[in-house]
This record gives C-alpha cells, structure tokens and sequence, in this order.
C-alpha cells in the first residue's frame, strides 16, 4: 500500500514527509516497543509501528533500511528525533490510536509482517 | 591486501549522550553503502555495531570503536573500561539483561543485543573481565556473500 494510504486508515498526521514522499509503496511492517525485538528480525520491512519516541528510534529505523515510522497513542516524538528522521529521509506520523488497532487497520489493509519467508 | 585495500576507522563513544549513540554506526553504514558492498551484508553489520555502540552506552560509560574494511571482511572492535561481564554465557541468552528500568524505557535491555550481535555476525569474541572492561570483537566476511 502507499504510504499515504496508511495516513488515512489510522488517522494520522504527517510530522516528517520524507524524501520520497507519500506515494511509495510499503510492503510490510513490524510493531515493538522494544528496539531491539525490532532489530532481532532482519527482513524487508518499511514500517515501523512503536509507542517509543526518542531518537533511537530514528537510528533503529535507519541500520533496518525503514522507510516510515508511525508513532502509536498520540504520542509525539521530540524536536530531536523528528530533526534526525528528515536528515535521515524517514517519513515520520502520529496516530492517537493504540498500537494493537493500528496493526489491526493496516493488516487488513494488506501490510503483513513480512515473515511469509521465514522458516 | 589491508595496507592497500583496507579502510580503518576509530570512533569514540560518548556514553553520557544516548541521543548520539549509534552515530558510528551510521558512518560506518554510509561507508560500506558507498563501497558497493551488498545490502545484506551492510545491513547486519550496521545492526552487530549499533548493538555493541549502545550497549557500550547503556552499561559502561561510552568507549571506542575501531573498525577495519577490507576486501575479505569487516572487522569491528569494541572496547570500553566499563564494570565487565560476570557471565557471558548468561549475558549470551537471549532475554536475559542487566539493564535498569530506565534503559528498558528508552527501548533497549531487552536481553537481545548480544545475541543479534552474535546473529549478525560471522565471528563473535568477547572478552570481559569484571571491574576491568569489555572487548567484543565482530568480523562479517564479504567473500562468503559472493559465493551465495
């Protein structure tokens, strides 16, 4: 799906446009907290879904090669992360949904894990 | 080959700043991209270093990174003069961390990083002694990828 297909189907706000702008297609995503679940599972995912805002999670987002990252329970990332996710190219959004139902949206939209591969 | 080929990188931690932990990572990442090497490849080497750099900011004060490219492989020193692992075969497992609660809000101590270290990498060397510091060393080869 594009990315600005997702802006609407959480009902988010667009903090970050990044470089190639809302019309690319992603594939798959992940949902954690933890940064380091997120960076356990190398797999061609462009999503990050997480209720963690600091910087890290910009960084986190970068070693996957991601290209968006949706902040989940309104939560809003600081001048900081958001400075380093446009240095970065990383679209960055906000949703006051809770994680579980903007996984839930966006799954049966069409964004899976990515896991189909493995094992 | 490393005299001619090679590059050598040496980065210093800082580890009162957890907003800049993982800056040598990155330019380590951007370096291997720039070379040509296969996605893959940089992708888990970028993930073995960013863990060791944040570990070495979560648990001891910061430290160095050193890091060799050659044409063969990548080989990435970490050290620092933090308090040392008591028993890295427990530290090994995945799960188990010394992390403080403060860590683990950050999003980090979740036990996993040196396991992914371990994943990401084709050689993992730690040698730690308590009180005294912390030496990983990590080597991702490069001519394994073009064999398949």
């Amino acid at each position: 799906m594009k990315i600005r297909e997702i802006v609407d189907a959480i009902n988010a706000k667009v903090l970050v446009a990044g470089d190639d702008g809302l019309d690319m297609e992603v594939h798959s995503a992940c949902a954690s907290d933890m940064m380091s679940d997120v960076l356990a599972f190398v797999k061609e995912q462009a999503v990050l879904v997480t209720g963690l805002v600091n910087p890290q999670v910009v960084r986190t987002a970068e070693m996957m090669d991601m290209k968006c990252i949706i902040f989940a329970r309104g939560k809003t990332p600081d001048k900081a992360t958001i400075e380093l996710a446009k240095s970065k190219g990383i679209v960055v959004m906000v949703t006051p949904l809770r994680m579980y139902t903007v996984c839930g949206e966006l799954y049966a939209k069409g964004l899976h894990g990515g896991e189909d591969n493995v094992g | 080959m490393s005299d001619k080929g090679g590059l050598h990188f040496e980065f210093d931690v800082d580890g009162g700043n957890f907003v800049s932990a993982g800056t040598a990572s990155e330019r380590v990442k951007n370096t291997l991209k720039q070379l040509g090497i296969a996605p893959f490849t940089v992708r888990r080497t970028a993930i073995a270093m960013y863990e060791g750099e944040i570990n070495m900011v979560i648990h001891a004060g910061g430290g160095k990174a050193i890091v060799d490219i050659t044409p063969e492989d990548i080989k990435i020193w970490l050290i620092d003069s933090g308090p040392g692992i008591e028993d890295i075969e427990l530290a090994m497992q995945e799960g188990y961390s010394t992390a403080p609660e403060a860590i683990r809000m950050l999003g980090f101590g979740a036990g996993m990083g040196l396991s992914n270290m371990k994943k990401y990498s084709d050689i993992m060397e730690i040698d730690s002694r308590p009180g005294e510091g912390t030496k990983v060393f990590l080597q991702i080869n490069l001519q394994k990828v073009q064999n398949g």
